[in-house]
């Protein structure tokens, strides 16, 4: 792991100013999953602040804890120089801290101006809430801003651009000193970003330290004085945006030496498993047609929200499709059938292992079998002993880490439920199996042993489809990289091809669509 | 059962992927009970134990309890919310409810009612009534299972629409007259015990109902639904259809339920049953049902049962009011879901106190 180097170079002359808030070596962990290992940040006053990293290195855990919303396990948290620690969000505003989400949560059926001052209208002398004061005040906040929003019409209806707004001049009525926005942009216009920007910099002007997250990088060194980097839960390093390149800030958010870490092993290539043809569903994802050979990996990669995990759901028929086709093995799928798609020889390791991989009070046996459950059924009873048997040979091949076949896999580390997991598919012996981020929330020591496991399996003639959010996951276990962004596939690209930078341009860029 | 170790020498070659090296089984789980064990201190263990250790006591401390006379009384009292709360059971594990059981008990019994003035053959009267309960259950189904609208809401419109049918069906009325050999059929008693000789039928259906939850794939997919629907899907259990058959069953049972009602007390009314579906739920939740879903055993269920009614039984015996009564109950209930917070709790601190402890020592 590579050592803190704090690349800033000494600002020649001026005095270094005091931070408005650092949080120093902050860890966090969630039962045996470490969120965040080493959470350091430093933002100063009248600077907007870049926080970058892949999904997953720790940047939301970290915003959390700045938010009040997680209590760090241990580490060094500052506002102006002071030690805080906050037990609730409230305590973390009433600080100075403004948190602003990329889907802002105001009250619809609130006025905008009530939506502002919620908790602390201005009162009159009555005693009693004055309308009048608090539309003013509202009215001034967004002249500030120089922004023309109604303060006295509902909430419900505006756009996600101006509900940010609202919330920044909630912030800024809050007089806070830091202003943390969490992916703003991804859901705005090019106008609407504009505008936001402009927002940010006279914010800056007036002192207000800012930290912004983003994945898109033309807007981090458009607007942003300086950038941290976080890896695996871990700072990496503060770079002066004027002193760095693209390039350096991928390779260090990427880290690795890829080639080794993620060997694939040669597999032979056989006839295809699965080819999807040109499926659509509006909204959602538009024309995605691709295929999936025998012993192969196919990586979909892509920011979160480019529509990947809803493809890899319509293929296997837990979501519907609008057209398009699918065959398995040149067999037409049943749409919108996940038995039809299991009958077929697919499997699905889904993203969020809690609420869709496994049944985390049942048994790590229960749970191994639960796709099995028809299979061993003499005279329409689940004979017990068979099942045991399955679930005790198939957890034994894939080294789960168990006390018991009985506890339930609740119990288990993020790493060993993954296992059972693709332990209740391999039992179904299939042909396809698709496997969403195969790593998320497991440590990094167990990540390689489900590498060579996924490796293994596509040796044996599994085709796998594997969506990750992951560059060096993608990049070291894929044969072939698809690259989506917003709903369509905007590159094929081979293993040769694929690179950190093809592929981070393909997932990013609105323009240059490689083919 | 057998415990299960790490195996770290004997990985056949077929194992894909070597073993890593951090294969250390966690040193802090306790290590894998026997079956036998594992049952004798489960939650609903608890409550089997609770209705034993209740049933000594009633037995030597009640004068006239251990007799013929009072398991006669006990159990025809109780077999309605016993019958019931078997589909209820599963429809709670799934993490739904069922409301309206009490009215469809009601309306079957309403419309035995009917049927029987105006002529009809018994045993048709009986199959139909029969069908009616079926047919609300297809009701309820059709509006949670299949248009996916929230049972809460929906049986506790059904609650009151079956009602309000059984005094369209019957009015004010009461019809009492059904033959003679039937209803004493009903409160006759199986030779000298004093269990009556429909615990039969009621044993099958906890049979059925046991079975059904804990033997077949079927079971297995509501365990798996209760907890997570999504993760149902995932594994190809049709998450719809599996409801829908529940509450047909589920209404299926409340006939019977409001079949036994006329019978035993020779009296179709409207207001048959009413109130009781608070009490079968009531008993499921004390067998150890989780109200989240996804946990729950016809065992426990039953003790639960067993225990509010013997409970009632006792306290009436000696003389205790019926304000008591429903305020033990209550007590018992809210004590039932309690506890388990209360323990999960405790193991949530105990867990993060470790994780503290182990994270400082690492980091330091």
């Amino acid at each position: 792991m590579q050592q803190i180097s704090n690349v800033e170079p000494a600002e020649s002359g001026k005095k270094q100013e005091q931070a408005v808030l650092s949080l120093t070596h902050a860890a966090k962990t969630f039962g045996p999953v470490v969120a965040l290992a080493d959470g350091t940040v430093e933002i100063r006053p009248g600077e907007i602040h870049a926080l970058v990293g892949e999904n997953g290195a720790g940047k939301s855990t970290l915003v959390k804890i700045l938010a009040g919303l997680h209590n760090p396990d241990s580490g060094d948290f500052r506002l102006s120089g002071e030690p805080v620690h906050f037990r609730n969000v409230a305590e973390s505003k009433a600080a100075g801290i403004s948190v602003i989400y990329q889907e802002p949560t105001l009250f619809p059926d609130l006025t905008v101006a009530e939506n502002i001052f919620i908790g602390r209208q201005p009162k009159g002398r009555s005693g009693l809430i004055s309308r009048a004061q608090m539309r003013r005040q509202a009215s001034e906040l967004f002249q500030r801003l120089g922004v023309p929003i109604d303060p006295s019409r509902v909430a419900e209806g505006l756009s996600i651009a101006d509900q940010q707004i609202i919330e920044i001049a909630k912030a800024i009525s809050m007089e806070a000193k830091v202003l943390v926005m969490d992916e703003p942009t991804a859901a705005l216009s090019g106008v609407e970003v504009d505008r936001l920007f402009a927002v940010a910099r006279a914010l800056r002007d007036k002192g207000t330290g800012i930290l912004f997250i983003s994945h898109r990088f033309d807007e981090v060194f458009d607007l942003c004085d300086r950038i941290t980097v976080m890896r695996d839960g871990r700072y990496i390093a503060t770079h002066r945006t004027a002193d760095v390149t693209v390039e350096r800030i991928v390779r260090e958010m990427v880290g690795r030496d890829i080639g080794t870490l993620f060997p694939k092993t040669e597999a032979e290539i056989g006839k295809t498993v699965l080819n999807v043809d040109g499926i659509s569903s509006a909204g959602v994802f538009r024309d995605i047609s691709f295929e999936v050979r025998a012993g192969e990996i196919v990586a979909l990669a892509g920011l979160v929200g480019a529509g990947r995990t809803e493809v890899a759901r319509a293929v296997f028929g837990i979501d519907s499709y609008d057209s398009g086709h699918i065959t398995v093995e040149g067999k037409p799928l049943k749409p919108r059938d996940p038995q039809a798609a299991i009958a077929a020889g697919l499997g699905f390791v889904p993203e969020d292992r809690r609420k869709q991989g496994l049944v985390m009070n049942l048994s790590v046996a229960r749970n191994v079998t639960l796709t099995l459950r028809n299979k061993f059924v003499t005279a329409g009873l689940i004979n017990g002993a068979k099942e045991r048997r399955a679930a005790q040979e198939w957890s034994r091949r894939l080294q789960v880490k168990a006390g018991s076949q009985e506890h339930a896999v609740s119990t288990l580390s993020g790493g060993n439920q993954q296992k059972v997991v693709l332990a209740k598919w391999l039992a179904t012996d299939p042909r396809l199996l698709i496997i969403d981020e195969p790593t998320r929330g497991i440590d990094v020591g167990t990540k390689s042993e489900v590498h060579r496991l996924i490796s293994d399996l596509a040796g044996r003639g599994i085709a796998i489809l594997m969506i990750s959010s992951e560059l060096p996951e993608v990049l070291g276990m894929a044969d072939r990289v698809l690259v989506m962004r917003e709903g369509r596939i905007t590159a094929h690209l081979s293993r040769a091809e694929a690179n950190p930078e093809s592929v981070m341009h393909a997932a990013t860029s609105s323009t240059g669509v490689t083919e | 059962m057998s415990e299960t170790t790490t195996p770290r020498s004997d990985a056949p070659a077929a194992a894909p992927g070597p073993i890593a090296d951090s294969s250390k089984p966690l040193a802090s789980e306790p290590k894998g009970r026997t079956g036998a064990a594992r049952i004798l201190a489960s939650r609903d263990a608890i409550t089997i134990y609770a209705l034993i250790a209740f049933l000594i006591y009633a037995a030597i401390a009640i004068p006239r309890f251990a007799s013929p006379v009072t398991t006669g009384f006990l159990l025809l009292d109780v077999i309605p919310v016993l019958l019931i709360a078997m589909p209820m059971t599963l429809i709670i594990i799934t993490g739904e409810i069922d409301l309206s059981v009490a009215s469809t008990a009601g309306l079957t019994s309403a419309l035995m009612g009917v049927l029987w003035a105006g002529g009809m053959d018994i045993w048709l009267v009986l199959a139909i009534s029969l069908l009616a309960g079926v047919a609300a259950g297809m009701f309820n189904g059709f509006l949670i299972a299949v248009l996916g609208l929230p049972s809460l809401a929906v049986t506790i419109g059904t609650l009151a629409l079956f009602r309000g049918l059984a005094l369209v069906v019957i009015g004010d009325n009461a019809v009492a007259n059904f033959p003679k050999d039937l209803t004493a059929f009903f409160t006759s008693k199986l030779g000298g015990t004093g269990i009556p000789t429909v615990m039969i039928g009621v044993v099958l259906v906890m049979l059925f109902f046991g079975i059904l939850l804990h033997f077949t794939p079927f079971g297995r997919g509501l365990f798996a639904m209760g907890y997570s629907k999504e993760a149902a899907t995932f594994v190809g259990i049709n998450v719809a259809r599996s409801k829908f058959w529940l509450y047909v069953g589920s209404g299926a049972v409340a006939a019977l339920a409001g079949i036994y009602w006329t019978l035993r007390y020779t009296s179709a009314r409207s207001d048959n049953a009413s109130g009781l579906e608070l009490a079968v739920i009531a008993a499921v939740l004390l067998g150890g049902v989780s109200i989240f879903g996804g946990k729950g055993s016809i065992p426990g269920v039953i003790a639960g049962v067993l225990l509010i009614g013997t409970l009632n039984y006792a306290l009436r015996l000696g003389r205790v009011s019926d304000v008591v009564l429903i305020t033990v109950t209550g007590l018992l209930l809210i004590f039932s879901v309690v506890a388990p917070s209360v323990g999960a709790a405790i193991r949530e601190w105990r867990h993060t106190r470790r994780v503290r402890r182990n994270f400082s020592r690492t980091t330091t």
